[in-house]
């Protein structure tokens, strides 16, 4: 059984349809990138899978081990193991980083029956974590990415991915707005977590990114369904010839 | 009484009336009776007030106080008992409790043992009683108001602290004013006190406020606040009043030249809660930070009217308010800044924010300038909206349940007024309190 299948999924923001029947399926340990131009639906599909608000579902199935998600909240899809890191972090001003990291692994803790972190554990962990990924201390106890750069939001998202240890991880355009050595920090900490236990979803408009995230699959997401799908070297052709061919297979 | 007196009209003013007419006898020698019989005959031309009445706008106490509670009699033993553990949420603060049980100073359960040198601790009934020339020369006199509420307290006041700081002493302790309601009936309290700060002085102020939940009391409580020169005060207001409880009260303050005030008020109790400020500028360069923070709920009604003056030139201030609403509750804000004509270079800022957490919960909120010099910045700013969705779906992303990530919100939006609070021991007591009320919200 795959851990993540997705079967005809349509959804529908504000009476538009922006997913048409979309069909995926993700093995434990697999690393998949979802390549498609703007408006092709990437984004509503990390958000749907996510469980955001105001998207309707009108068909289809997302099935997690099995069991359906979507009838599940957002904060239960997390403690399964689902992580979404968001295009656009958030800043939540006057909550601590470590205040907000250690109330979601706790939370997701309890969900899960596992007892929570005592607080050297947890400072322990989060120290090792966050040093390997340039953090400093000082961030931590600022409000949650307040004042962070671009790249510190970026950097922030794959530390919470690295504590919260989830079994599949959306990317959404993890790329997008950092520079070259923002981006390899960022995709070391994305490789230190691929394991034979933990699936990925790299949502990407180009193909730098899968240059130092390196897929199992390649997926062309074109008008909201999977048009092409093939290895690592699908990636370098659409750099070399873009999108447009599939825009046309799709239509 | 002169023709133009507006003839009494409610249950509450007749009630009040015949209590003061009552009183007279009592207060026959009373050094301030004249001034009691101005502020009452004030009351009584007035009546009280109502929402016709534009500083009473959102809070018509003429609808709202349909009856005057008779005033409460001094504590009795089993009253005293009651009040041994209140003020218990700043348990974890070293601070020098002052007890007053239905507004009268309890010495026995006041921590009066060692007192600093330089600080001075007694009753204002002692002090009016013994015709104390300081205390009969300065009440009335620090931050004068017009105001009819305030009016009633000098009217009626009964007891309260007299506290003195001298010269140059900086209290290493927090002075706390406990304020409990212990009476078995409902009862009217109306405690004045006069807490003098001197030149160059050092103190931390708290008061808190505190009663049953199943008795429709009334207080109406005055705190007159002198600032000295170059003197810096901390001071917090704790409001946790029974659930039935009507609360007034009336902070009149004056800053010396230099002086520095830190003022939070912090209101989850009461009915229906009025906190007035008076805050007069006295000496040039003085420096305000004026917070507040209310978290309510059910039919809860929360006002906090201030007028901040700018008398004199080089003054700042600095307001923020915070207002945490659920159910049908409803807070009202009105900060009236005045820049008096010679009060240049003043800089003064306001800002309130109202977070709604129900649909029928309602904040009002009236800044006013009244700007008479030329070379000023004031400025004030207002807001009043739901949490925000995104924040509450990027908190809920990361697998914290939905109550726990609004309470996470929430206790971020009061945190920015509490982080006023210099000491962190306060602060974080009133921390616990803001999650505690959020553990009651349901």
């Amino acid at each position: 059984m795959p851990m993540l299948e997705i079967k005809d999924l349509s959804v529908e923001v504000d009476g538009r349809k922006i997913l048409d029947g979309l069909n995926l399926a993700v093995n434990a340990g697999e690393v998949h990138a979802i390549m498609g131009p703007n408006g092709s639906g990437k984004s509503t599909l990390a958000y749907v899978l996510a469980g955001k608000a105001d998207y309707a579902v009108t068909d289809g199935q997302v099935l997690f081990d099995g069991e359906d998600m979507l009838a599940m909240e957002p904060d239960e899809r997390a403690a399964k193991g689902l992580f979404l890191a968001f295009q656009y972090p958030l800043e939540i001003p006057g909550v601590a980083t470590m205040t907000f990291l250690r109330t979601a692994l706790n939370a997701q803790r309890r969900k899960r029956g596992e007892a929570e972190l005592s607080t050297p554990e947890f400072m322990k962990k989060v120290r090792e974590a966050a040093g390997k990924l340039d953090i400093d201390q000082e961030m931590l106890r600022r409000g949650v990415n307040v004042g962070f750069s671009g790249g510190e939001k970026k950097r922030n998202e794959i530390l919470q991915m690295a504590l919260l240890e989830p079994r599949l991880a959306v990317l959404d355009e993890t790329d997008s707005g950092l520079d070259i050595d923002a981006l390899r920090v960022v995709a070391d900490g994305v490789n230190r977590l691929r394991s034979p236990q933990r699936s990925m979803v790299v949502i990407t408009h180009y193909q730098r990114l899968l240059n130092y995230i390196v897929p199992d699959v390649v997926h062309v997401l074109s008008k909201g369904r999977i048009v092409k799908t093939g290895g690592k070297e699908l990636a370098l052709e659409l750099e070399a010839r873009g999108y447009a061919q599939f825009q046309e297979e799709a239509a | 009484m002169s023709a133009e007196v507006r003839p009494i009209k409610t249950a509450a003013e007749q009630a009040l009336a015949e209590a003061f007419a009552a009183r007279k006898g009592a207060l026959a020698r009373d050094p301030l009776a004249a001034q009691r019989e101005a502020a009452f005959r004030r009351f009584a031309a007035e009546g009280l007030p109502h929402r016709r009445v534009e500083d009473w706008k959102y809070t018509d106490l003429r609808a709202l106080m349909r009856e005057a509670k008779p005033l409460a009699g001094p504590p009795d033993t089993a009253g005293i008992a009651r009040a041994k553990n209140a003020g218990g949420l700043l348990r974890v603060v070293d601070a020098r409790r002052i007890v007053l049980v239905d507004g009268v100073f309890v010495p026995e359960l006041s921590d009066l043992a060692a007192l600093e040198p330089g600080l001075t601790v007694g009753s204002m009934a002692e002090a009016l009683a013994g015709a104390d020339a300081e205390v009969v020369g300065r009440v009335g006199t620090v931050a004068p108001t017009d105001d009819v509420a305030a009016a009633l307290n000098t009217a009626f006041m009964g007891d309260g602290v007299v506290l003195n700081v001298a010269d140059g002493v900086t209290l290493a302790r927090p002075i706390h004013l406990v304020f409990a309601y212990t009476a078995t009936v409902a009862a009217a309290v109306f405690a004045r006190s006069l807490v003098v700060i001197g030149k160059r002085a050092r103190a931390t102020l708290i008061e808190s406020h505190e009663g049953p939940d199943d008795l429709d009391y009334q207080v109406n409580n005055a705190l007159e606040l002198s600032v000295g020169d170059d003197a810096k005060v901390d001071h917090v207001k704790i409001g946790t009043e029974g659930s039935r409880a009507l609360h007034i009260s009336t902070l009149m303050a004056a800053l010396g030249a230099r002086a520095e005030l830190n003022d939070l008020s912090f209101t989850t109790g009461g009915s229906v809660v009025r906190n007035q400020l008076h805050l007069r500028y006295a000496g040039e360069g003085a420096a305000a930070t004026i917070a507040g923070a209310s978290l309510i709920k059910g039919r809860q009604h929360v006002d906090t009217t201030m007028v901040v003056d700018h008398a004199v030139r080089g003054g700042s201030s600095r307001e923020l308010f915070k207002s945490v609403l659920d159910g049908e509750s409803h807070a009202v804000f009105q900060g009236k800044i005045i820049v008096r004509p010679g009060a240049q270079q003043t800089d003064a800022r306001m800002m309130t924010r109202a977070l709604l957490l129900s649909e029928a919960a309602e904040a009002d909120n009236k800044p006013e300038l009244e700007i008479f010099a030329d070379d000023v910045q004031c400025g004030h700013g207002a807001t009043a909206g739901a949490l925000d969705q995104d924040l509450l779906f990027y908190l809920k992303a990361r697998g914290i349940p939905a109550h726990e990530a609004e309470a996470l919100l929430i206790q971020a939006f009061v945190g920015e007024a509490l982080e006023t609070i210099e000491r962190d021991d306060l602060r974080a007591a009133l921390a616990d309190a803001a999650a505690a009320w959020l553990i009651t919200r349901g």
